[in-house]
């Protein structure tokens, strides 16, 4: 088969997985766990494969015209350069590593078949994304990949915060892509083509007119899909679905697509200084705030949550500095660990029952019930935190590197402005510094607990361990690859230089050792509780997505004064534990304008619009008693009346008759 | 002979008969004011027929159809007239209200009116429409 | 119209009416007294009873109008079977003998507005159409039994026969509507 037909079947094999698994989940529940792994993995299989062939080298590109599609043509167009190689391979792999543990994550639950199809789409759909040579079909996947974590989010639709979760995905993620979309046709428009390939051209020719505008549209697009201030607020909510779905949106597909478009049109974005600036403030904003917010979340994956929306920012910075490869390269590693990271904690609420970090730290010997949750989240927060030499640290030294050559005036690929790299180097060391701290603090309280033994509830499913150490590979070796990628990354190096390595490694180790020194401290001064009773799950022993979904309805233990992580934010643990009341100012901003005008409308139609309305069926109403009136069923006033009606006629017609004749 | 005056007397007639069929309250006064009325016409017919010396004597010929219809009328009135009285009790044209819109029971066409005692419940509902139609032919 | 032109030029006024018109209005007076108090009076049978002078009325009429053979079918079907069988009628509905003081329904102000109205539109529009009309009542009998009996079998001989079935139609109505129950059962 050529390399064409298999990057083909890439996306098409999870959507007739999905759609066969849609119309067989009800008839045939024995297949529907083949049908869900098994075309993720030959996708994977064949990506790995289509990557093989390309290997870093010409971009393979291929397209077929269905139909003239007036002015601007429409293509059914492949574009695969080392970026979508490679992204198609970790989108692969980790939806791969997310079906299987999702069979036995979600064993029991009545809703697997429509779920693992769901997730399957969601897979091909990224991948269409990823493949895409034609913008207008990269919105088409843009768009079901809305659509199927809205679903998968609000997956636990019993209850409400998953249902909250689902809505505000969707409210927070249309304000983007809506200013997206005008962005897509203005640039269409400008460029005379959806082909990204045509764009470029038209990029790279000075055929753009209005490249500043294009550029903030297609950001507001990207950064509400990668949950980027200050549209990064859904993320951390969507934490109310099932903790693979998770893993998925936050490694590989929904927030990667954001920052993978802007790797793939990054010319047009650096056209704009304004808009490149943007993206930097943007980027520096939300690294900083998100991991000051992860610092102070008690729930699990919300500390992931936000160091997710964190790394993205690292993301987005090194796209603002112009550096694409950089961007991609901290992408796929950290597709990996993140993945491996939610999969791990996945299993330890399984294991504890529970969420929430205060209520592990009151537990002791977690880790020994989940060895390989442990181990692996041991890898996994390393290569978070930037440790050499895991994955996280090469990627995050690559976006340090172009944002100091960028700050410092080197050459870079893209033109930045030299603002833009000092704002991303300061923010992602402040940031690296953060990482480490909030990295250290979930380590520390969820395997460093004392108290009362964990539950034991036997071992996990093998499922779910193995896939956790599939993906411990890449977390910890992935970064050794470094010097092999810079072909499918522009050519352009991406090896650490020893002034960030040491700066980066360093605030990184501050920030470890700052933690561990706050956590000894406040553990030494507090008394050794007794068994506090925790809140607990009303089944512990069950499947591990039933444990998570009643988890999701439990209390979280109020204060705790042992929290590192309070003492090191001092006054602003309050306001990062709220996202920093973001969702309090979206509330005044937008929703209660929303709901007055709801209101208005609503008084104009009870009581303005249907006045009217009750006023024409009150006057028919009243038309009617008045000529029921008249029906008195005696016979001689119907005559009369009818007599008196022939008279008056007669009258008129005679007058009428003798007024003509006289004149 | 002027033919304004039978003219005049026909029309005085045909008023009088119109004020009798709306004013009287007995069925029979009423049938008796009818024949007023159809006189008056009749009047008319020939005193027309011979101003215009028609050679076919239409108006003669009408006056005794009128006439024999008349008759006819007069026979069928009162036999419904008489079977009025015979389920009512009464043959005032004003009790007759059956078919009026009560404000208690507005789609309630079955049930009879209260003050008509004994009332038969269909086939009298229809003799008041009968009689009204013989009243006005 | 230039028939009635003409008969106007050559018309008589009224301040010198002839003989038979002074006949004409004598019993035209008595006629219409005869009708008002019929539909005013409250004895029931007296109402009756002035029918038959209006109706006979009528037919001094008609013979005044040379139409004898109406005059005699007026008297002998109107006075002779329409007023024998109103009496009848009100005899088998037990009408109350005597004065009854309800013998005028409540209609009776909107009965009169409307009868007052209708007679001064018809005797004004009648007036004003037919006041130098002049028949011409002498020449050839026009209302003779010959005549009449002539122009009914020559003529109109189908709506003659139509007549009779309908007449047939009517007998037996009648006899089916005023039958008694009893019978039917």
């Amino acid at each position: 088969m050529t390399t064409t037909t298999l990057a083909v079947l890439v996306p098409l094999l999870p959507f007739l997985g999905s759609v066969a698994g849609l119309l067989l989940g009800r008839t045939a529940p024995g297949f529907v766990r083949p049908l869900a792994v098994l075309p993720t993995f030959a996708a994977a299989v064949l990506a790995a494969l289509v990557a093989a062939r390309q290997g870093g080298g010409k971009a393979i590109e291929a397209a077929t015209e269905l139909t003239p599609t007036g002015s601007v043509p429409i293509d059914l167009a492949l574009y695969i350069d080392g970026f979508a190689a490679l992204v198609a391979v970790l989108v692969g792999v980790v939806a791969t590593c997310v079906q299987i543990y999702s069979t036995g994550y979600l064993r029991e639950d009545p809703r697997y078949p429509s779920y693992a199809a769901l997730v399957s789409l969601f897979t091909s759909a990224m991948l269409l994304v990823v493949y895409s040579g034609d913008l207008m079909v990269l919105l088409v996947g843009w768009e079901i990949m809305g659509i199927c974590s809205y679903f998968l989010v609000g997956h636990y639709w019993e209850t409400p915060e998953a249902r909250a979760a689902s809505l505000k995905a969707f409210l927070v993620t249309k304000l983007g892509d809506v200013p997206f979309l005008i962005g897509l046709f203005a640039l269409a428009v400008d460029a005379g083509t959806f082909r990204i390939t045509g764009v470029l051209g038209a990029v790279a020719s000075g055929g753009l007119d209005h490249p500043t505008l294009i550029a903030l549209l297609l950001l507001a697009g990207v950064a509400g899909k990668s949950a980027q201030f200050p549209l990064h607020t859904w993320l951390p909510d969507a934490m109310a679905g099932p903790t693979p779905v998770s893993a998925l949106i936050h490694a590989a597909t929904m927030v990667a697509a954001g920052i993978y478009f802007t790797a793939r049109l990054l010319p047009v974005f650096a056209e704009s200084a304004a808009a490149m600036t943007v993206l930097a403030v943007m980027a520096a904003i939300t690294m900083v705030g998100s991991a000051l917010a992860a610092l102070a979340q008690d729930d699990i994956k919300r500390v992931l949550a936000y160091s997710t929306i964190g790394q993205l920012g690292y993301m987005a910075g090194a796209l603002a500095v112009g550096d694409r490869g950089a961007a991609v390269f901290h992408l796929v590693s950290h597709g990996a660990f993140k993945a491996l990271l939610f999969l791990a904690a996945g299993t330890v609420i399984h294991a504890a029952g529970t969420n929430s970090l205060t209520a592990m730290s009151r537990m002791s010997g977690l880790a020994k019930r989940v060895p390989d949750a442990y181990w692996t989240m041991t890898v996994a927060l390393l290569a978070l935190a930037a440790i050499p030499p895991f994955a996280g640290f090469f990627s995050k030294e690559a976006v340090l590197v172009a944002a100091e050559h960028t700050a410092l005036g080197d050459q870079t690929i893209q033109p930045a402005p030299a603002g833009a790299g000092w704002t991303v180097l300061v923010a992602g060391l402040l940031t690296a510094l953060l990482t480490a701290a909030y990295a250290l603090r979930l380590w520390l309280r969820a395997f460093r607990g004392r108290g009362a033994e964990a539950p034991d509830h036997g071992r996990q499913p093998i499922a779910m361990t193995t896939v956790l150490w599939v993906l411990a590979i890449p977390s910890l070796g992935f970064g050794l690859t470094v010097t092999y990628l810079d072909d499918w990354f522009d050519g352009h190096a991406l090896t650490p230089t020893v002034t960030t390595a040491v700066l980066g490694t360093g605030l990184a180790g501050a920030g470890a050792v700052i933690t561990y020194a706050v956590w000894r401290t406040l553990a030494a001064r507090a008394p050794v509780a007794g068994p506090v009773p925790l809140p607990h799950v009303a089944h512990p022993d069950a499947d591990a997505g039933l444990v998570e979904k009643e988890a999701l309805d439990l209390p979280h233990p109020a204060e705790d004064p042992t929290d590192p992580g309070r003492a090191f934010l001092g006054p602003l643990h309050a306001p990062a534990a709220d996202g920093f009341h973001l969702d309090a100012v979206y509330r005044a901003a937008f929703v209660r304008p929303v709901l007055a005008a709801a209101s208005l409308v609503r008084f104009l139609d009870r009581e303005v619009v249907d006045t009217y309305v009750s006023a024409a069926g009150n006057s028919a109403k009243g038309l009617g008693w008045l000529v029921r009136r008249a029906q008195t069923g005696n016979v001689q006033t119907y005559l009369s009346a009818l007599l008196a009606g022939s008279v008056v006629l007669v009258i008129a017609a005679v007058a009428l008759a003798n007024a003509v004749a006289g004149a | 002979m002027h033919l304004a005056y039978p003219a005049v007397l026909a029309a005085l007639l045909f008023c009088v008969g119109v004020y009798g069929v709306l004013a009287r309250r007995n069925a029979i006064l009423v049938l008796m004011s009818v024949e007023l009325m159809l006189n008056a016409v009749n009047l008319n017919l020939v005193a027309f027929d011979v101003w215009l010396r028609d050679t076919l004597h239409a108006g003669q010929a009408l006056t005794l159809f009128t006439i024999a219809v008349a008759a006819a009328e007069i026979g069928l009135g009162l036999a419904i007239v008489l079977m009025v009285h015979r389920n009512r009790g009464t043959a005032d044209v004003d009790r007759l209200r059956d078919t009026a819109e009560r404000p208690g029971s507005p789609d309630d066409g079955t049930d009879g009116g209260t003050d008509d005692a004994g009332a038969a419940a269909t086939p009298t509902d229809e003799t008041p429409h009968g009689e009204k139609a013989e009243a006005t032919a | 119209m230039i028939l009635a032109a003409q008969a106007a030029a050559e018309a008589p006024g009224f301040l010198s009416p002839s003989g038979v018109e002074i006949a004409f209005l004598l019993v035209g007076l008595v006629t219409l007294g005869a009708a008002v108090v019929t539909v005013t009076t409250r004895q029931l049978v007296h109402a009756a009873l002035w029918l038959v002078v209006a109706l006979g009325g009528l037919a001094v009429e008609y013979l005044l109008l040379t139409a004898e053979f109406i005059a005699w079918v007026q008297v002998l079907i109107y006075v002779g079977s329409v007023v024998v069988l109103l009496l009848f009628g009100l005899m088998l509905t037990k009408a109350p003998i005597g004065r009854s003081p309800d013998a005028d329904s409540g209609n009776r102000p909107v009965a009169l507005g409307v009868a007052l109205a209708a007679a001064v539109a018809l005797v004004w529009v009648v007036v004003d159409a037919f006041r130098t009309t002049w028949i011409d009542l002498d020449g050839a009998v026009q209302g003779s039994t010959e005549v009449t009996g002539a122009t009914l079998f020559k003529h109109w001989v189908l709506p003659f026969e139509a007549l009779s079935v309908l007449l047939l139609a009517a007998l037996v109505g009648a006899i089916v509507l005023s039958r008694k129950k009893e019978q039917a059962r």
